[in-house]
Parts: C-alpha cells; structure tokens; sequence
C-alpha cells in the first residue's frame, strides 16, 4: 500500500517543531508499524536527509520504549499493544497517518518523536520498592503463603511496562495508573506492608512534583494501555493514600 | 599470557565456601572512597549496581536505553530455575549443576556451574522478598513448570513474564540505591572504550547518546554487562539496540574473547515473512510444556497447505509426524534448544516445512486443550460434558498460563492460535560465547569484571531454557559482590581516579576521530545495509549448522565487506546531538570484527558441540558428535585483524561428573 506520513519533526527540546508529510510506498501489511518507518528512514537516509527519530528498543511489546501518538491514539489504533506490535494490516492503501510524540508537559520532547520520562523514573525512585538488602539469607520463599488470587491480581498490576501511553492519553496529563499500579503491587503482597504508608504517600507527592495532572475518571488510560492495568489501582491507591494519612 | 582459571581447590560442593571465608574483604567504611563502574542495567547488571550499593561502594550505572528498566532481559519470558525442589522431584543442587553441564554439552567450567546451581535458591528468596509476583497454586505456595533437557520441575514464573517481573525487581533494588546517591544513573549513554592505566581497567569513554558529548568516567573497577551478541545475525530475538561494543572495546584493550562460535539458536520462534523484517520475535520454550510439534507425513499435505488449500487442523493424527517425540521418547517436546532447532531444520530441509518459505513446522495446542477441558470438567463434576464444553473449558486454562504469548501470536500472525496451530522456527536468541572470565568473572584486564550473557562461563556450548535469568542474577546479587571485594581490597588507598591523565586523554581521542570518521565519511551505503548483508553470511554460514568449505568463505566475505564499510558507510546528521544512525554504525563496525572471529571460532572447532553443529562431525542419526581433544575453552587474544587473532586453551576437566554421550532418546 502507498501512504501519507505526517510527522512531528523537532531537532532538539529548545527547538519549535513542526508536522512534515513524507510519502512511503509498496508497504506490506505483514510489516509492523516500526518496520514502515525503517523503511521511511531507509529512504531519508539514501536522500541524504536526516531520519525521524524515534524511541524503540525490543519490539515484541515488553521494554515500554516505543512511544508514538498515531492517529490521535497512544500506540496508535489497535488494543492491547505498543506501537512495535501495531501492524501495517490495520491501514489501508492512500491512508494519511499522523505520527506524533506522546506529548505531556512531565514528557518533554528530547527530538522528533522521542520523549524524556526520566519523571517515571524519578516516581519509581521515590518509593517503587521494597527495602531488603541482597544477603542470600533472607527467609525462604514459600515461607509466606500468598493467596493465589492475591499473588495474580499484584502480577496483573505488576505487568505495567511504563511506556506513558496513560499519561498521553489523558487530557490532564495524569499519571495515576501508572503511579497506582506499583502501590498496588506492593499494596497486595505481605512484603510491601511494613512501608505502605511511607511508600504512597512518597510516589505520589513526586508525581504532582513531576506535575503530573490529576485523575478525573475517564478511564481513557485504561482503554490506552498495552498492558490492560485496570482502573482498580488508582481506586486501590486513592485507598492506600486515604489510609496512610489518618 | 598463560589462561589461569582460578578455581579454588577443594571438593566441588565446598569449594565456593570455602573462597568465601578466605577473600579479603573491605569494611564499609573504605567502601565508601571505591568507585565502580557497571555497563547495563539487565538482570546481570542491574542487580551488581543494586548490590554492590547497598554494600556501600559508589556505583556509576550505564544504559543505552531512557531507564534502566527497559534492558533486554525484561522480554524474558518462560522463567528462572532453581535447585528449591519445592515439587519434591528429587532435584537437588547436584542434580542442577549436572543438568546444566550435560546441557551444555560438557564445554563449561565444573567449579562455575555448581557454584551458579549452589545460588539459585537465593535467588528466589531474594526476588519474593522483593515483591516479584511468581506465579502461586490455590494453597498460596510457588509454582514450577518443566523446561526443556531435564526431568524435573524447578522453574519458578511470572506468567509469561518472568525476565519483566525479575528486572523489575533489580530496578526496584536499583532505585532505592539511586534515592540514596548510591548509584548514580546514566541513561542514555553508550560506552565506547574502556580506559587501563597501569595494566588496570580504571574507567570508560562514554557517549552521551542525547547531546553527543563525549564523557570521561573512572573508577576502582569496571563491569560489563551489556548482554550478549546475537545481533551479529542481523535478525534475532534481541532488541534492537543489543551489541556487542563493550565487549568487544576491552577486548580490543586486552581481554580475551571465548566461544564466539557458541550461539543459540531457539527452536520456538515466529517465522519471518519477508526482507523487511526487523526482528525476531520469541515464543517461550513453556509453551512445549503443552505444546506438540509436527509437520505432515506426507509432502502431498504439506503441498495443499502450503497453496491454502488445506489447513492443519484438516489433518488426522495419522497424517502428522510429531517428529520430536518420535526420535526423543525420553523427552519428547521438552529435548534441549539446540537439539529441537536442528530438528525442525532437518525436516523444512527435507521439504516439510509448512508455510510458504518452507521454513516453519506447527506447534499444537489442540490436545492440551482437551486434557486440560476434562481435567476441569472433572473438577467442576460436569457429567458428560460436550466436546464444546471441554475445549471452552481447556482453553481457559492454556489461556491463563500463556494468554500473553498466545496475543502476541495473534497480533504478529493474524491468526488465533487457540484454534490453529501456531507456526514457529528457529531463530538466533542467546550466546553462549563471550568475555573470558576467570571463577572471579575477572577477564584478562585486571579489575575489569563481565558478567551475565556477556561472559562466556557457564553454559558451555548451549544454554537450557530458563537459566539465563538465573546466571544473570546469580552473578550480579551473590557472586561478583564477593569476588570484586577481594580485588577492590588493595585499593582502600588508592584515592580517586583523575580522568586527566594520558591513558584518557587517548582513549578519549580514539573514541573521537572514530565518530569524526563516521561523520565526515559521506559514503554511499546506509549502516543498516552492511548490517544486513552481515547477517545473511551469518545465517547461511555460521548459522545451525557450518562446514569448513562455508566459514572460509564466510571469514572471506566479512572481511571483503568490512573494508567495503570503513569506505562507502552514510552516516547522516551530526556528531553532536542524538543521532541513532551514529551509534548503530559503531555497533555494526564492531559486529563485523566480531562475525569474522566467530567463522574462525567455528572453522576451529572442528568437532560438533550443542549449538554448534559441523556437518562433517555427526553420528549416522545426524546427531553432533563430540571429539575429546576439543574439550577445552577457546580463548581468543586480539592481534588487529580478526584473522590474526591468537588462540589460548583452557582445558576443561570433569572430576565430578562422568562425560558421557548426550542423549535424550
């Protein structure tokens, strides 16, 4: 198939961007999307132009590095996936795509579709963890029964792999699922209980710090995530942060 | 320089112990003025930096990726072994350690593969203390599943998670060091030399991979664990940015390079589907646990599949050859990586492959599907329960085990695997080979330590399935903690290392004129063509399986289009600022220096050896044949050309586990 590109280009974060078009033909639809835009850069480079920037890394859905707006949809127009595993048969031949860079003012563009969210990071730093040492003589693992569903509802907040789709799906910019669904892995594990107050009340004080907006329940996140992180972790959040603070 | 292993003496089960209670040690008050450079932020790496913080020393983290979380091993998906015996199947540490060296086709160091069996159990101790949801049964207790060369159940999961939810857990480590100052992060930052002063390994040259700067970093010490090479191929299951820089830059400064030859190739992938493919994308050995693997009997089906005019589920069990289970009763669709890849080779060579490369075979879910249905209809005390009701019922099992992989299938594929069998074929995912290290994970350089897929110690000459997680973690948490203290304890007077001296000042100007190079160059030819044409002399020549007649032509071949590349490459854009086209061209430099080492690693090894596998050295049943007087570690010495590379031995001796031929019939 034959397509239009529109696509942010940006040359640095003090720079102003701009949309280009950019036309690309005899796309595959077995191609991936990220496969479209190798070839796209393929073709800049052999123009002697300079090719789009874009973060990516595994591309099998797992690294959270991918990050295109496409479309006006975070990861573009298919469910449950990231970008790298967006693939070109959800496009039809003389489609005009619009590519852009998750764009929230905690995600500052780096270049063209790349984006900083060290702010992730910086949440993660202020209390993602449980504090125990590496010694080789901590208890033994089946030493604490887990409740089956217990251990399975942690995992399905656990399989959030930080992308920011959330984030640039939301219009307030919030980064509450994110932020809710590493209080709720520890919140529902015995391990996480003996810092859970310090922990929410921390992760969440650095995340209005990043300026991260607020959460107003329209569920757009959910729907966006790759992962499927259900809304239930900023309800078990708010619950953790209320919790901690009588 | 004479290959000393440094394995402590002793019997085998005492000998780490024994290490432990004899290293010098560093009290924690001198830790504070040592500094320590780690390179990656995986598993291997992330939990080193974790660890080594904790303990009190300053660490300074590195990663090409925006945050250490995103490192590779975080699409690790089937699982981590560990000797618990939690099944009570009768495994035992021995029993791992013994698995893992027969696995590997007797071509791995005894002493480092018990000690990594010895960890293991840490390991998960370690990690659910740290909130990593493995997988639970209904009474609350951890789960196991089988993988495949063994006979027991000892690999604990995260659903089809497990590397994401381990990483998770050395990057939570990670950051409450980071809270700390502890370790210092740089995302976003390539190493691209390593600096020695004085025959010691005492800082790096680093890109900045957003602003291009060009940074100088010391230390006490430096780790690399920047994963492994199987890039080399061009199209594997490794991200996109894995490479083998680091590896390669200290060895280009004095570290030897071992097994090259050594890649994995895994049999359950998704076949590609054309020339623009990027990479390959895995499917988890877990899912031969359930899975079978066939291809038609008859070359007619295989015909009519192909045109479309018949689909797999159209064919009886009587038209299907399950070709594992045929040849490897003892262990059926669980045999080891390399032996499933070659068999699935054999049969799409023989012309049974089932898709329209001709390179596939068909992985069924269809009878676990109706194991698991009448199990459950049992349990719920479902009487008669309709073939609808069994498959509705079995499906939902398979589906909470493998719902992930079985997505990424669907969306990938375009085809519901729950329905029609998948279509997988090998695929390059893992290598074996890497930096010699000593029992210390020490390399030739002094104080320059590699560890995880980046060195080369433990799993000879192929890897069994859910062991990579577990050598990563095992080295980064419980052993290179130990051994680097006993190195770092001569250096409490040391004081910091100036990063003004010659030895940087010269790394730092080679680093620079290579990047000018690049820039200036304003050839004809992209990076990524080279990459390409390096990859498919790899996969035709150096791929599952090699003769003499094709390495030559191989070493011939890279070395014809690594001339070619230093003269026609096109890097676009500018040295300063981020430019991918720029680091992708330093990496694909250093993979055709190492491709050309590899075919001569291989044209050496004259004998069949796990993954690799010469045609001239098989039995009649076309399995590898080993050859005694190639039971040793080929360590290789850089010279300037690949081809001048000096090969050094390290003998490999069994004193506690009899070398015998490695079958699985």
């Amino acid at each position: 198939m034959n397509l239009t590109l529109k696509i942010w280009r940006q040359k640095d974060a003090s720079s102003k961007g701009q949309m280009v078009d950019y036309k690309v033909t005899e796309i595959s639809e077995h191609m991936s999307f990220l496969e479209m835009m190798d070839v796209l850069n393929e073709q800049l480079v052999n123009s002697g132009e300079e090719p789009v920037a874009f973060d990516h890394d595994c591309r099998e859905g797992i690294c959270g590095m991918c990050s295109m707006y496409i479309n006006g949809e975070a990861h573009g127009p298919d469910r449950g996936i990231t970008t790298c595993q967006l693939h070109m048969r959800m496009f039809k031949d003389g489609d005009t795509i619009t590519i852009e860079p998750f764009r929230a003012a905690a995600f500052p563009v780096v270049k063209d579709l790349v984006v900083d969210r060290s702010a992730f990071d910086r949440i993660q730093h202020a209390g993602g963890y449980i504090s125990v040492n590496t010694s080789g003589n901590t208890q033994d693992a089946n030493s604490i029964p887990i409740a089956k569903e217990a251990a399975d509802t942690a995992m399905d907040a656990a399989t959030c792999i930080g992308c920011g789709a959330c984030v640039a799906t939301c219009k307030n910019s919030s980064a509450m699922l994110f932020v809710g669904a590493k209080v709720s892995q520890y919140a529902l594990l015995p391990q996480g209980q003996v810092e859970a107050a310090d922990r929410v009340q921390n992760m969440v004080a650095q995340m209005d710090l990043e300026g991260f907006g607020n959460c107003t329940n329209t569920g757009a996140c959910e729907v966006e995530c790759p992962k499927g992180i259900s809304l239930d972790n900023i309800a078990r959040m708010n619950r953790e942060l209320m919790k901690a603070s009588i | 320089m004479a290959l000393d292993s440094k394995v402590p003496q002793g019997p085998l089960k005492d000998k780490w112990t024994d290490y432990k209670n004899k290293i010098n040690l560093v009290n924690p008050a001198n830790k504070r003025h040592i500094d320590i450079i780690v390179v990656g932020t995986g598993l291997a790496g992330g939990s080193a930096s974790a660890t080594l913080a904790e303990l009190g020393y300053n660490v300074k983290a590195f990663a090409y990726q925006d945050s250490p979380r995103r490192a590779h091993s975080i699409a690790a998906q089937g699982g981590i072994n560990a000797a618990k015996n939690y099944q009570g199947d009768g495994d035992s540490t021995y029993r791992l350690f013994y698995d893992t060296v027969k696995g590997g086709d007797y071509r791995s160091r005894e002493a480092n593969v018990y000690r990594l069996a010895e960890v293991s159990a840490n390991i998960i101790d370690q990690c659910v203390a740290q909130g990593v949801p493995f997988a639970r049964d209904y009474g609350g207790l951890l789960d196991n599943r089988s993988f495949g060369g063994v006979l027991v159940s000892r690999t604990f999961y995260a659903k089809g998670q497990t590397g994401q939810q381990l990483l998770l857990g050395a990057y939570s480590a990670m950051n409450r060091q980071i809270a700390r100052g502890k370790i210092e992060m740089f995302n976003r930052h390539e190493m691209l030399d390593v600096v020695v002063v004085d025959g010691k390994a005492r800082g790096i040259i680093a890109r900045n991979l957003v602003t291009g700067e060009i940074e100088r970093h010391s230390a006490h010490a430096v780790v690399i664990a920047s994963g492994g090479y199987g890039n080399v191929y061009f199209l594997s299951t490794n991200a996109m940015g894995s490479n083998v820089t680091a590896g390669w830059k200290i060895h280009k400064k004095g570290a030897y390079f071992a097994n090259p030859c050594y890649t994995q190739i895994h049999p359950t992938c998704i076949p590609r589907s054309g020339d623009y493919q990027s990479k390959l994308t895995l499917m988890s050995e877990s899912l031969r646990n359930d899975g079978r693997i066939w291809v038609p009997k008859n070359l007619d089906d295989v015909k009519l599949i192909r045109e479309g005019k018949k689909r797999p589920t159209d064919l009886s069990e009587d038209e299907r050859d399950y070709y594992l289970e045929r040849r490897y009763p003892a262990f059926g669709n669980l045999v080891p990586r390399d032996v499933a890849s070659r068999a699935a080779k054999e049969r799409c060579d023989a012309g049974y492959g089932v898709n329209a490369t001709g390179e596939a075979v068909y992985l069924d879910f269809a009878a676990a599907i109706v194991r698991y249905g009448t199990e459950q209809a049992k349990v719920k005390n479902i009487k008669n329960a309709s073939d609808a009701k069994i498959k509705e019922l079995g499906k939902a099992i398979v589906k909470a085990k493998y719902g992930n992989l079985f997505q990424m299938y669907e969306k990938i594929v375009d085809e519901n695997p729950y329905e029609t069998p998948m279509m997988i074929y090998p695929a390059v995912h893992y290598t074996m080979g890497g930096v010699w290290v000593d029992y210390n994970l020490m390399t030739t350089i002094p104080g320059c330590y590699a560890i995880g897929e980046a060195n080369f110690s433990d799993h000879g000459a192929n890897r069994l399935g859910a062991s990579a997680l577990m050598q990563g973690l095992a080295d980064g948490y419980f052993v290179l903690p130990y051994t680097i203290g006993d190195y770092l304890a001569d250096d409490i007077r040391t004081g910091k290392i100036p990063t003004d001296t010659p030895e940087f000042d010269e790394a730092e100007k080679s680093v620079k004129e290579n990047i000018n190079f690049f820039i200036n160059n304003k050839g004809t030819k992209s990076v990524d063509s080279y990459h390409k044409k390096l990859g498919k002399i790899m996969w035709d020549k150096c791929g599952m399986s090699r003769n003499a007649e094709g390495l030559k032509e191989a070493i011939e071949e890279i070395s014809e289009l690594r001339k070619d590349f230093w003269k026609n490459v096109n890097v676009p854009g500018e040295a300063n600022e981020f430019n991918e086209q720029l680091a992708k061209a330093g990496r694909v430099a250093d993979f055709l220096e190492l491709g050309e080492l590899f075919a001569k690693d291989a044209l050496v090894r004259e004998e069949s050896a796990g993954g690799h596998f010469r045609e001239e050295h098989q039995t009649p049943e076309g399995e590898a044949k080993r050859l005694k007087e190639f039971q040793f570690v080929s360590a290789w010495e850089y010279k300037g050309e690949p081809k001048d590379a000096v090969l050094h031995k390290e003998a490999l001796e069994y004193e506690n586990i009899e070398v015998k031929e490695r079958s699985y019939k």
